[in-house]
C-alpha cells in the first residue's frame, strides 16, 4: 500500500503531514454520506487503501477474504448500471455477500418507502448499506434510522463521494499529486452531485477549482464554495491540468436551462479547438455515460492520449472497495493498513 | 422579392463647412465644418477649412444649419419578412433616411420570427443591398416569442443580434425571465423587456381610467407597467444580467427604473415620443392612430416621463415605428391593431424636449444618437473624425405639419397626424453617401 506522502511531499508547508495519522489509521466515521466534512488526511486514507486494491484487481486472482462473512446491500432507489455495478464488483472482490435491491421510488410514497425499508434492511443484520436516491438529503435520512454503514453512492444533486474519490485517485496516479493542480469542471454544475463532491474533495486536497457553464447551469452561491467561475470554455480552461466534463440530462437539453444541444455544444461542448486552452497535457475525464456531440466531441471522447474515462472506471471497482473496506468493519482497515 | 445593389459610387472627399457642429458625446457645440472621405468622417472642427477648401474637394455649404451624427432608432418594427403590405426594409430604409435616422435596430417579431441565426443574417444582408439606413436586428429572447424556452442567444449573438427581446410581449413567466436573463448573462447580452404584465394588461385596449370608462373602453391599469418592473429588477438583481426597459410611459416605472439605476443595477430604458408628447385625451373619439402599446397615459405619466427624460434616468428616445395598414387600424376601438409610424416624426418630436426647455440642443440630440449607440455597442453617433460618415444635415426650428400622406413609410398610421412641429432633416448621409435631400 502507498503511503501518503506523496501528497504531503507536494505541499509548501508540513503542516498537513504533521497531522497526518499513525498507522494503523481507521477510518474514522461511521458512514460515507459525502465528502464535505472530510479532512485531507481522511481522503488520502480512502485513496491510499484503493491503490492496494487498484494492483488486487489487476491480478488474476482478484478476490480477497477481507469483508468475508459481512452482508453489503445495495439499495437503489434510482437506476444505475454503473455505479451498481462497481459497488457490487466491489463488495464481491473483498468476499463480501452482495445483494442488489432496486426500489422504484415513484411506486410509493417516497418518505414512507425509504424510512420502512430501512427498518426491515436494518432488522436483517447488513454491515454496509450503499444507497442511491434521487432526493437530495434521502441517504443521511436513511442513515440515521439503521445500525449499519451507509455509503452514500448518489443523492439528488448533493453528494457523490466515491465518484469524486475514483476521480482524485485517477487523477492522482496519472499526476502524481492533486495540490496545486487546477482543475476545470465543465457543464451542468447546477444539477450535479459529481460536480459537488468533486468541488470539496478538490478544495480539501489543494486543487484549485474552475468552473465553465452557462449562467443557468449554476447553482447560486455557488462561488462561496471555493471556486471561480467562468462562462467562457477557451477562458475557464486556460493552463488548466485536468478538465473534468459533467453530463447534460436529456431532460435539460432543450427548454430553459439551454436552448439547444447545437448551441450547448458550440459554446461548452469539448472539443480539440476548445480543449486547445488547457495545458498540452490535460487530461479530460468524464463520469460517465458521455452524451457525444453534447458535452463532448465524439473523436475526443474516445482519444486514449487525452481521455482517461476508462481509467475512471476501474479506478471506481477500487476506490469502493476502499470504501467498503474502510465502513465494513475493524477488521477491514486495520488489515489493509 | 429581388432586391439588385443600388449602383453606389464610392463617395470622394466631401466638406461640409459652415455647419453648427454637434457631437453629444463630447458636447461639441461649435460652427466650423466636416471633412469626409470615402464612407468615414476624417476631420471635424471649428477650424477646419478657415483658409478656404482646396479644389478637389465637394463642398456643401450648410449654410448655418445643424450637423450631428445621423439618429440611432433602438426600436423599430420592420414587417420585413412577413408584412410587406405594411413595410419593406426599403419603405422603412427611405423612412428612415427621410426622418435623418441613419442606423435603426429592428425588432424580431416579423413572420417567421427572428429567432435564429438565418434570419438574422437575412435581415443584415437585405438592408446591406438596400444601402439606406443601416438595419441592426434584435432576436428573439424566447423561440417563436412564445415565452416558454429560451432562444439560441449565444449563436444570434455571435451572428450579429445586438440584443434579445419578445418585441411587443412581455416574458410574463418569472421563471421564463429568470431563465432569459441568466442565460444572456452568460454572454453578456442585453434583454429589452416589453413593461407590461400580460395577464393583467390582457384585454385591455387604452389607459385604465375616467376616459376610458366614457368610451367604454377595457383599460390597461398603469400597474401593468410597475409590477413587471418591479419583478424584473429583482429578477436583474439575481442574475447581474444587462437588462433595458423599452417605451417606459408611467410615473411608477420612471420611479421605479430610477431606483433601480441608484442601487446600481445594470439597467437602462428608453421612452418613445408619443409618451412625453401625448396623453390618453389623443384617444378622443376612439381614434385608432392613437392606440399604442403601451397605452398613451394620463398627464399626470406624461409629465413624469418628460422629468425621466430631463434627469436621465430614461437613457435614451426611440420612435417605436410600428406600421399598420389601414385594414389593421380602420376598424372599432377595440379591434385596431396597436401601433404607430414614427421615424419620421422622431426628431422633431424629440426636439419638442429642447424647445420646450427640458433638454440642451445637444442632450436631445444625444438621447438619439450616441445613447443608443453606446447602450448596444453600435459603431455609430459621432461626430468624429474616424467615425462612419452617418451625419444629419437639420435646421432644429424650422416649422411644419406633422401629415402622414408625405411620408415615405408605407404605412400612415401616426399619432402625431396634423401635429405642427419644429425641427427638419435637410440632408441624410449614411456611409458618405446622401441618401436623403429635402426638397428646397
Amino acid at each position: 500500500m502507498r503511503t501518503s506522502n506523496r501528497i504531503a511531499a507536494a505541499k509548501p508547508a508540513p503542516v498537513v503531514e504533521a497531522r497526518l495519522p499513525a498507522p494503523p489509521f481507521r477510518f474514522p466515521h461511521r458512514h460515507l454520506l459525502g465528502i464535505d466534512g472530510l479532512g485531507p488526511e481522511e481522503i488520502t486514507f480512502l485513496l491510499d487503501l484503493a491503490d492496494g486494491f487498484v494492483e488486487q484487481n489487476r491480478r488474476a486472482d482478484r478476490k480477497s477474504s477481507l469483508l468475508r462473512g459481512r452482508t453489503v446491500i445495495n439499495l437503489f432507489f434510482e437506476s444505475s448500471t454503473r455505479t451498481r455495478t462497481s459497488f457490487e464488483l466491489a463488495g464481491k472482490r473483498l468476499g463480501a455477500d452482495v445483494i442488489n435491491m432496486q426500489v422504484a421510488a415513484s411506486s410509493v410514497t417516497k418518505g414512507e418507502t425509504l424510512i420502512d425499508t430501512a427498518m426491515t434492511l436494518n432488522a436483517m443484520h447488513v454491515d454496509v448499506l450503499v444507497v442511491r436516491h434521487s432526493e437530495s438529503g434521502a441517504v443521511k435520512l436513511l442513515s440515521e434510522k439503521v445500525n449499519c454503514a451507509v455509503v452514500n453512492a448518489g443523492d439528488g444533486s448533493h453528494e457523490h463521494p466515491t465518484q469524486a474519490l475514483l476521480d482524485a485517485l485517477t487523477i492522482r496516479r496519472l499526476k502524481g499529486r492533486i495540490q496545486g493542480l487546477q482543475v476545470a469542471i465543465c457543464g451542468d454544475v447546477l444539477h450535479s452531485r459529481v460536480a459537488r463532491s468533486n468541488i470539496h474533495l478538490l478544495n480539501a486536497m489543494g486543487a484549485r477549482v474552475r468552473l465553465v457553464a452557462p449562467c443557468t447551469l449554476l447553482p447560486a452561491g455557488i462561488e462561496r464554495l471555493g471556486v471561480e467561475v467562468f462562462h467562457d470554455m477557451r477562458k475557464g480552461l486556460a493552463d488548466s491540468d485536468i478538465v473534468m466534463m459533467l453530463r447534460l440530462q436529456s431532460e435539460r437539453m432543450k427548454g430553459s436551462f439551454i436552448p439547444s444541444v447545437r448551441e450547448y455544444f458550440h459554446f461548452f461542448g469539448l472539443d480539440y479547438e476548445k480543449l486547445k486552452a488547457a495545458k498540452p497535457d490535460a487530461l479530460i475525464m468524464h463520469p460517465g455515460p458521455m452524451n457525444r456531440g453534447v458535452e463532448i466531441d465524439s473523436d475526443l471522447a474516445d482519444d486514449v492520449e487525452r481521455s482517461v474515462v476508462l481509467q475512471q472506471v476501474e479506478m471506481g471497482v477500487a476506490v469502493r472497495m476502499a470504501c467498503l473496506a474502510a465502513l465494513g468493519g475493524e477488521r477491514g482497515a486495520a488489515e489493509a493498513a | 422579392m429581388a432586391v439588385r445593389a443600388a449602383p453606389r459610387a464610392v463617395p470622394g472627399r466631401v466638406a461640409y463647412i459652415n455647419a453648427r457642429l454637434l457631437d453629444p458625446a463630447t458636447g461639441l457645440d461649435a460652427h466650423g465644418a466636416v471633412l469626409t472621405d470615402g464612407e468615414i468622417v476624417i476631420d471635424v472642427g471649428p477650424g477646419l477649412f478657415a483658409g478656404g477648401v482646396p479644389e478637389s474637394i465637394e463642398v456643401i455649404d450648410c449654410k448655418g444649419a445643424c450637423l450631428a451624427p445621423g439618429l440611432v432608432d433602438m426600436r423599430v418594427h420592420l414587417r420585413e419578412p412577413g408584412e410587406e403590405h405594411k413595410e419593406s426594409l426599403r419603405s422603412a430604409g427611405e423612412s428612415a433616411v427621410a426622418g435623418g435616422v441613419t442606423s435603426m435596430v429592428c425588432l424580431p417579431d416579423t413572420d417567421p420570427v427572428i429567432d435564429d441565426v438565418a434570419a438574422v443574417e437575412f435581415v443584415a444582408r437585405r438592408a446591406r443591398l438596400i444601402g439606406l439606413a443601416k438595419v441592426y436586428p434584435y432576436a428573439a429572447a424566447t423561440k417563436g416569442l412564445e415565452g416558454r424556452d429560451v432562444a439560441e442567444i449565444g449563436m444570434l449573438a455571435e451572428a450579429g443580434a445586438l440584443g434579445f427581446t419578445d418585441a411587443d410581449r412581455a416574458i410574463g413567466d418569472a421563471r421564463i425571465m429568470r431563465q432569459v436573463l441568466s442565460y444572456s448573462a452568460t454572454f453578456d447580452a442585453i434583454v429589452i423587456q416589453h413593461p407590461e404584465e400580460p395577464s393583467l394588461a390582457a384585454g385591455g385596449a387604452m389607459n385604465e381610467g375616467e376616459l376610458a370608462t366614457r368610451l367604454g373602453l377595457a383599460g390597461i391599469s398603469p400597474a401593468a407597467e410597475a409590477i413587471l418592473l418591479e419583478r424584473d429588477m429583482r429578477l436583474v438583481e439575481l442574475t447581474g444580467c444587462r437588462y433595458h426597459a423599452a417605451h417606459v410611459s408611467t410615473a411608477e416605472g420612471v420611479a421605479i427604473l430610477r431606483a433601480a439605476k441608484s442601487r446600481g443595477l445594470p439597467v437602462s430604458c428608453d421612452t418613445a415620443p408619443p409618451y412625453f408628447a401625448l396623453n390618453e385625451l389623443a384617444v378622443g373619439d376612439w381614434r385608432t392612430f392613437a392606440k399604442l402599446s403601451p397605452p398613451l397615459r394620463a398627464e399626470a405619466d406624461r409629465q413624469a416621463v418628460v422629468a425621466g427624460i430631463a434627469d436621465g434616468t430614461i437613457d435614451t428616445i426611440a420612435s417605436d415605428h410600428a406600421p399598420q395598414d389601414q385594414d389593421s387600424k380602420r376598424l372599432p376601438f377595440v379591434q385596431a391593431a396597436f401601433g404607430g409610424v414614427g421615424l419620421e416624426t422622431l426628431l422633431p418630436i424629440t426636439l419638442d424636449l429642447h424647445h420646450n426647455g427640458h433638454l440642451s440642443l445637444l442632450d436631445a440630440i444625444g438621447r438619439v444618437t450616441w445613447a443608443p449607440a453606446r447602450l448596444l455597442g453600435l459603431p455609430a453617433g459621432r461626430l468624429k473624425a474616424g467615425a462612419a460618415a452617418d451625419l444629419i444635415l437639420f435646421d432644429p426650428d424650422s416649422p411644419w405639419v406633422v401629415d402622414p400622406d408625405r411620408f415615405r413609410s408605407k404605412s400612415k398610421n401616426s399619432p402625431f397626424d396634423g401635429r405642427p412641429v419644429q425641427g427638419k432633416v435637410l440632408r441624410t448621409v449614411v456611409d458618405g453617401r446622401a441618401v436623403f435631400v429635402a426638397d428646397a
